[in-house]
């Protein structure tokens, strides 16, 4: 695990980490792989500009696994963070030691939210397009999302409001209107009725089981209905997901080719042995495996057959929730099936991060808002994150 | 056997827009290398495209010129392919929507008229420039050029000569000149092109084995190319000296061959999905009444209302509309001096003569069109001699804020009205002049021409040569 503490002894203000998705401008940003190993950024983030401005202090960087489309963060090239022999996340843990009061990051494919439901925290993945993604590494960028990790929804929540709104850097930043329903002083539609998906909270552990008896429990008395609903549809987002995010992943990272930046082979002597051995050696396994994944989806042969099918699940996940949100407020879901992960789990499974992302592709698809907490999920319809951090207040 | 030419052509054009399609770096040719480049067109990690909304209005009205309907929500997809001049490995385009389909382009060639039809034109932006030093052994890249907004016009296979691919592309030039999208220059590679070519026994519906020349840039060596690969898919058909296959080919204009580039270079799939960073790009009726309502006069309307309106000749109206830059000059200058044919016999004589000898082509007329019209005035009322007028026009082109009058004045170009000067001078050339003053007596009227040149010179030019003239005979008369 790999912290970048340089700053942290001078940073006075409220302190704020970044995971290594964030690009900052004074400290290196690798987004844990050997490729961006030490690379030094010329831009920064958004989020981190208007934290900045907003008198925060980005006290460092947390480290991610490669490109953050594992499980938590154990494929990163400077080692699987680990606690007890469990897995870990280093923004989770930099969180709980209070070194910092709150992390931002960007969640592609659910780690952030996994992280979260299993260290205890409160996260929120807002409605995609009301924080800027300027100044984050692009993996899977029709859905990725710059999110808030804290001990608790009030300091989420202020943190949240400080990096929400229009950016004209970002082509799909929406506008400021839309991006001020989210602001914490909107008055909130309280949520009375939550659909919770019987499909998504059978398979998962009894720890995990436990935690969302706890919240529905918690949720009932104070008068909130929770409603148990089929719907197998939902769990058709992972695989869309996967295919659309390997895609988008597949041609992001073909930038980091050695020419410009990042890391380049010693052995080569032709563009194309500099391309391939740069990549061979500089990438890791499961981010290859993704690259082929993706670049297979989107050949010629077999864009209608895969990509074109991903897009066109996706506006059925979303008509999907589209009817759910027109009976209920919102939609409880696990955020993992395990209380937590070991490196034995994945060592049995290398792809184990692209089946626990059923819980969190539904979300990560649509760009719906997610307030993860009391380890469970609850997704709302676009710009309800005051409603759901004010659900989320009752239980976490 | 007789046979055909069946070419299709894909033109890129870029976009004279200011700055390029996703950033907002300058997009104008010939800085020093990677001068005009920012995080995003070279590929950093964590800028996003911000879609250049003059690149659309600019795509639009191309659309519109070559009579295409234009695509009211046109979108962005992503091309991927790995060379170091492209720094995301992947170039963004239009691959599902375009901006513009279905067009219409008319062309004229010896043989009369004939339309050319447009399957689409496609809004991308350029790749960068690879730059080798053999001596080095290194390759080094300017990314000056990437994302430079372009076009890609791509026609159907209805060109059947080297001829009519030159009028087409001659057409495209004028026409996109005329709308001020582009600049079309193919010397400064602002307009390259591919061509698509096949032959096939005459009258035969079926289409020959295609060939495809990429990245060609000039028209003499587009000719050159299509004689060459029309005789050598004859010589295999008729002859069977080689297999024609279908495949990308390199033009080398100095040896004069066409060479079947390496496989690597052309096989892969290009991947093309569209770009989650761009939004489709909606056109509303405002936005597309406002670009229509932008469009310039055509050049056919142009040349009719010259002739009928403006009583110019045919020739003079077909040669003053082939250009732009022509047109608006001598329409600035018709406006001043308030006479057509003068403004138009100025343009197509003096001012082509002065472009000649500054070896500069009629789209790069930069002499401000209201001074030549003060000029033109000044000439007609007998202010400044024609002689002197030219040498006026000439500085004008150094000169662009130049004040006929006023620089008439400063260089001693005025025509004079001391006609005692006039005679002092005509009297003092004479007197040193006695064989012409003989011969033109003796009837040779030629020698009258040289001692009025003599006079004109020592006066600078600044006199009425009929007057001038008139003293002369008066005075020989008298000797
Ligand atoms: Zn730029």
């Amino acid at each position: 695990m790999k912290l970048y503490t340089a700053k942290s002894d001078t940073v006075t203000a409220k302190r704020i980490v970044a995971d290594d998705m964030i690009l900052t401008k004074d400290m290196p940003t690798a987004a844990g792989s050997k490729m961006l190993d030490g690379y030094m950024s010329l831009l920064e983030a958004e989020a981190v500009t208007r934290l900045t401005a907003a008198g925060y202090g980005i006290c460092g960087k947390a480290d991610v696994g490669e490109f953050a489309i594992d499980l938590v963060g154990e494929t990163s090239y400077y080692g699987a963070p680990t606690k007890d022999g469990k897995l870990t996340n280093a923004s989770v843990e930099i969180v709980k030691s209070s070194e910092a009061m709150a992390a931002i990051g960007l969640d592609v494919n659910g780690s952030i939210r996994r992280a979260a439901a299993q260290g205890g925290l409160v996260s929120v993945k807002p409605t995609y397009g009301t924080v800027s993604r300027y100044g984050t590494i692009p993996v899977a960028c029709s859905g990725e999302t710059v999110c808030v990790t804290a001990k608790n929804t009030d300091d989420c929540r202020e943190v949240l409001d400080v990096i929400v709104g229009h950016d004209d850097k970002d082509g799909t930043s929406l506008s400021e209107t839309e991006c001020a329903k989210l602001k914490k002083a909107m008055p909130a539609k309280s949520i009375k009725k939550v659909a919770m998906i019987s499909e998504m909270c059978e398979n998962v552990d009894a720890e995990t089981k436990a935690k969302i008896d706890a919240v529905r429990a918690k949720l009932a008395a104070k008068g909130i209905e929770v409603t148990v609903v089929s719907e197998p549809m939902l769990s058709s987002a992972r695989v869309a997901w996967n295919i659309l995010m390997s895609a988008e992943l597949c041609n992001n990272v073909s930038r980091y080719d050695g020419v410009k930046y990042g890391y380049r082979t010693e052995n080569y002597t032709c563009i194309d042995d500099l391309y391939t051995n740069t990549r061979t050696e500089a990438f890791g396994e499961l981010l290859k495996t993704v690259i082929l994944y993706g670049s297979d989806a989107l050949s010629t042969d077999n864009y209608m057959k895969v990509y074109d099918k991903g897009l066109r699940v996706r506006r059925l996940i979303c008509e999907c929730f589209a009817k759910l949100f027109g009976q209920y407020d919102a939609v409880l879901l696990p955020a993992c099936s395990k209380a937590a992960y070991t490196e034995d789990m994945v060592a049995a499974d290398k792809y184990i991060a692209f089946s626990e992302n059923v819980f969190t592709a539904p979300a990560s698809i649509t760009g719906l808002p997610t307030v993860t907490a009391g380890g469970v999920q609850l997704i709302g319809p676009a710009f309800s994150e005051n409603a759901l951090f004010e659900a989320a207040k009752l239980y976490e | 056997m007789r046979y055909e030419t069946v070419i299709g052509l894909e033109v890129h054009v870029e976009l004279a827009t200011q700055s390029k399609i996703f950033c907002a770096c300058h997009a104008k040719y010939g800085a020093g290398p990677n001068e005009h480049v920012c995080p995003a067109c070279c590929g950093m990690p964590g800028m996003l495209p911000v879609t250049n909304k003059r690149v659309v209005d600019f795509g639009m009205k191309a659309g519109m010129m070559l009579n295409c309907t234009i695509n009211r929500t046109t979108t962005f997809d992503k091309k991927s392919y790995y060379y170091p001049d492209l720094p995301c490995a992947y170039q963004t385009t239009q691959w599902f929507a375009p901006v513009a389909v279905n067009g219409l382009v008319e062309i004229e060639t010896s043989k009369g008229k004939k339309n050319v039809r447009i399957k689409q034109i496609h809004m991308e932006e350029d790749a960068g420039k690879l730059v080798h030093d053999i001596s080095e052994n290194t390759s080094c890249v300017d990314f000056n050029r990437t994302s430079v907004p372009l076009i890609e016009i791509v026609s159907q296979p209805d060109l059947s000569s080297a001829e009519e691919v030159e009028a087409y592309l001659e057409r495209l030039k004028s026409l996109l000149r005329y709308a001020k999208v582009a600049e079309c220059a193919m010397e400064h590679g602002t307009m390259r092109c591919d061509v698509n070519l096949s032959v096939r026994p005459e009258g035969s519906d079926k289409l020959g084995v295609r060939t495809e020349m990429k990245n060609m840039n000039s028209i003499d060596a587009i000719k050159r190319a299509i004689s060459y690969e029309v005789a050598r898919h004859i010589d295999a058909i008729e002859n069977g000296t080689e297999v024609l296959v279908q495949e990308t080919r390199r033009w080398d204009d100095l040896k004069g061959k066409s060479y079947a580039m390496r496989n690597k270079e052309t096989a892969g799939d290009y991947r093309y999905f569209p770009d989650p960073n761009v939004m489709p790009v909606v056109i509303d009726d405002a936005w597309y009444d406002s670009i229509k309502a932008s469009l310039p006069e055509f050049p056919e309307v142009k040349r009719a209302r010259y002739i009928e309106t403006l009583g110019l000749s045919e020739y003079d109206a077909t040669q003053l509309t082939k250009s732009i830059a022509v047109c608006e000059c001598f329409e600035d200058a018709y406006a001043v001096c308030g006479n057509a044919k003068d403004a138009a016999n100025w343009l197509l004589s003096e001012v082509m003569s002065v472009l000649g000898t500054k070896k500069m082509t009629p789209d790069s007329l930069n002499i401000n069109g209201k001074s030549l019209g003060e000029l033109i005035k000044l000439v007609a009322e007998g202010k400044v001699s024609r002689a002197n007028g030219k040498k006026i026009l000439t500085a004008m082109f150094d000169d662009t804020d130049l004040n006929p009058a006023e620089y008439a004045k400063a260089n001693d170009l005025v025509v004079s009205n001391d006609t005692g000067l006039m005679e002092k001078v005509a009297k003092e050339v004479l007197a040193g002049e006695e064989k012409a003053v003989a011969d033109f007596k003796a009837g040779k009227e030629k020698a009258l021409a040289a001692i009025l040149g003599k006079c004109m010179k020592q006066l600078k030019g600044n006199c009425n040569p009929q007057v001038l003239r008139e003293f002369l005979i008066s005075e020989i008369g008298k000797m």
